[in-house]
């Protein structure tokens, strides 16, 4: 009988999902993390994570396709509908196919992932330029909103354009932030952030940056359609030039931005 | 007068500018440096302004004073308009904050002609050398050179700049002779040629001295405007064509006219900017450097200008039906790229998807084939798609049709038909 397969949400987690359904010659009829809450009728087992597990999916992925491995670990970042369900059919497809499976682009156990994956690139492209960050203290502070995981993508980027800064970059969707100081970096879950008021200094920028915004748009060519479609509003809140007045009022009494974890990961390369 | 003033000013009087792009040089960070160029090869744009174009750099001018009198240019010493003059401290730190904050991908830097072109340059230098040795910044920097200055100056910016660029400013000499009388064909050839040949030994020194240092490795660029003097579609792309042979240009950049002074060389200040028509430039721009036309091709003698309803990819296509229908599952990779609706994305990818079995006319889309295009043109195992009857003229329609254009205006244009 068809189980629902609960985990910690963890990329980890999923693969020790695919390799229980392998174990087991089950497949799923879908996937849980721990604190999805919706009723099922069937009946939900409990996968634990374990390294050794995880590992051995990735290796068997990797033996036939190293692009296979960059679509799953990709896809796992994606906003896809039913992104578990998606990159299980394509790991299956895989064993059964083979590398070529890769190859078959509009395969329905592809298409969807290969796109998946497209809308997630394309949105990191956007936000290499559509980030923006503010001198608080000396840190860099940046938030986004995007729809994907950007950040462990934007991560390298940013880690590697601002080596010599000390970096925190907020996703308020996914509710997780970067820090990055001293070429070492961590991605961790963060509930509550509140970016501090900027200093005169930093306020000034900003009205500087705005201006220029305003300026360098030419009138006789007033086009807010072509605007919108290559830079969709859905961007626009976390941009300097779109904030409304108040964003650009320093305040005296400066705060300081959140400590970064204990804990930061050497290295500050992809 | 204050930096934000001096912003504004200097912003306004640069803004006409096309060239707001980044790309060509990839250069990882360094430790002890601020900044990269590995998505400026990306060309990535920060923002967009209201006018829809990209904005990638910090594009401004160094100072609007200048000596000469270029009719077509809202600079030009007989008109009355606030002048201002960036120090390179000034300039420089608004660079590097404006970086910082990730507003911008770098700096692209211009300026009118103060006192000469020699003390113009020596300014601008300053300003590149402040960025790279002061601040350490390892960013993109397109600057563009003074027409008339001497070639050591030239030589020194291009050391410090990621790219250089002299514009050409019109597309033919009759129109520099009335339009802007200080400057000459070949003057402006001059330092072209010159770039062409010191990147040329550059990149001869560079496989010997792994270290030698890098003369602008993005290369040069150049833009003219469109629209202000009587030159055809046809004479602008031969022109582009004669640039990208003969100088190894990256970049031709168009710029349609914005009527800015009333003289009666020039259009009629209520003219509207020719942005289809540069818009059909930019395409075709396209098609000569990635998509292996020749501008002989796209226009002719006795038709000289693009088909506005059409863009000139169609319009070559439906001027040869003898090229078509062409096979999706065994055309090469050239021929598939001259197929309406196929881009050079979609045409490697088609090449790399039929090497896992045979593709149908439903795969195409999935692969980032346009359709509505495509169709009339391909076939798959010989087939045309499922119930599809055209004729030259319904071709034309669906063409039409098919057409999305960014600008507003334009659109009123296909509802015509
Ligand atoms: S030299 Fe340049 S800035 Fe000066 S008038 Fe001519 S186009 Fe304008």
């Amino acid at each position: 009988m068809d189980t629902v397969y609960r985990y910690d949400g963890s990329f980890e987690g999923f693969l020790c999902c695919v390799f229980e359904s392998y174990v087991n010659k089950e497949s799923p009829a879908a996937f849980q993390t721990a604190e999805d809450l919706n009723p099922t009728l069937f009946p939900i087992q409990w996968v634990e994570s374990n390294e050794a597990h995880a590992q051995r999916i990735l290796r068997s992925i990797n033996r036939r396709s190293a692009y296979a491995l960059e679509l799953v670990e990709k896809g796992f970042l994606t906003c896809a509908e039913e992104r578990e369900m998606m990159l299980y059919r394509f790991i299956r497809a895989l064993y059964d196919f083979g590398p070529d499976l890769v190859r078959r682009l509009s395969d329905e156990a592809v298409h969807p992932l290969v796109k998946a994956v497209r809308h997630l690139d394309g949105e990191v492209h956007l936000l290499r330029g559509f980030t923006r960050f503010s001198d608080l203290g000396g840190a860099l502070v940046g938030e986004i909103a995007p729809k994907n995981r950007a950040l462990p993508l934007l991560r390298p980027h940013f880690c590697s354009r601002f080596y010599n800064e000390r970096l925190i970059l907020y996703d308020r969707t996914h509710r997780e932030a970067l820090f990055y100081r001293d070429g070492k970096w961590c991605i961790a879950p963060l509930e509550h952030f509140e970016i501090a008021r900027p200093s005169e200094r930093e306020a000034q920028f900003r009205r500087l940056w705005k201006r220029f915004y305003d300026t360098v748009a030419i009138a006789e060519r007033y086009n807010p359609k072509c605007r919108r479609t290559q830079m969709p509003m859905r961007y626009w809140g976390t941009m300097t030039e779109f904030q409304d007045e108040s964003y650009f009022e320093a305040t005296p009494a400066a705060v300081e931005p959140p400590p970064a974890p204990a804990a930061l990961k050497e290295g500050w390369r992809a | 007068m204050t930096v934000m003033d001096k912003l504004t000013i200097l912003t306004d009087a640069a803004k006409y500018d096309a060239a707001c792009t980044s790309s060509g040089a990839r250069r990882g960070s360094k430790k002890g440096y601020i900044g990269n160029t590995s998505s400026s090869v990306a060309g990535c744009c920060h923002t967009f302004s209201a006018d829809g174009r990209c904005v990638t750099l910090l594009k401004v001018l160094m100072t609007n004073c200048c000596i000469y009198d270029c009719k077509y240019c809202v600079n030009r010493c007989s008109n009355d308009t606030r002048r201002a003059v960036f120090t390179p401290e000034e300039l420089s730190e608004l660079t590097i904050e404006f970086y910082r904050r990730n507003y911008i991908e770098g700096l692209f830097l211009s300026s009118g002609v103060l006192r000469d072109p020699d003390y113009t340059m020596e300014r601008m230098i300053q300003v590149l050398h402040l960025l790279r040795n002061t601040y350490r910044f390892n960013g993109y920097i397109h600057a563009k050179t003074i027409p008339g200055a001497s070639p050591e100056l030239v030589e020194r910016l291009g050391m410090l700049a990621d790219r250089l660029s002299v514009n050409i400013e019109l597309p033919s000499e009759a129109g520099l002779k009335a339009l802007a009388p200080n400057k000459t064909k070949s003057a402006i050839l001059q330092p072209m040629k010159q770039i062409r040949n010191t990147l040329t030994e550059n990149k001869q020194e560079l496989v010997k001295y792994r270290h030698a240092p890098k003369f602008a490795p993005a290369g040069q660029s150049t833009q003219m405007i469109i629209g202000a003097t009587p030159d055809s579609d046809r004479h602008i792309l031969r022109l582009t064509q004669g640039l990208y042979d003969t100088y190894r240009l990256k970049r031709v950049f168009f710029s349609a006219y914005v009527p800015v002074v009333e003289n009666s060389l020039l259009p009629t200040p209520d003219t509207k900017p020719p942005l289809l028509r540069e818009h059909r430039l930019y395409q075709a721009d396209w098609l000569l450097r990635f998509y292996g036309f020749r501008a002989e091709e796209l226009l002719t003698d006795q038709d000289p200008n693009f088909n506005p309803l059409i863009d000139p990819k169609c319009n070559w296509a439906l001027r040869h039906p003898e090229f078509f229908p062409v096979e999706v599952n065994t055309a090469a990779y050239e021929d598939l790229l001259r197929v309406p609706g196929v881009g050079t994305i979609s045409a490697r990818r088609i090449l790399y998807a039929r090497r896992g079995g045979t593709l149908y006319h439903e795969d195409l889309k999935k692969l980032g084939v346009v359709m509505k295009r495509a169709q009339y043109f391909l076939v798959c195992k010989g087939k045309i798609i499922d119930g599809l009857r055209f004729s030259q003229d319904t071709v034309l329609r669906g063409l039409i049709a098919a057409e999305k254009l960014p600008m507003p205006e334009i659109e009123q244009l296909t509802l015509f038909n």
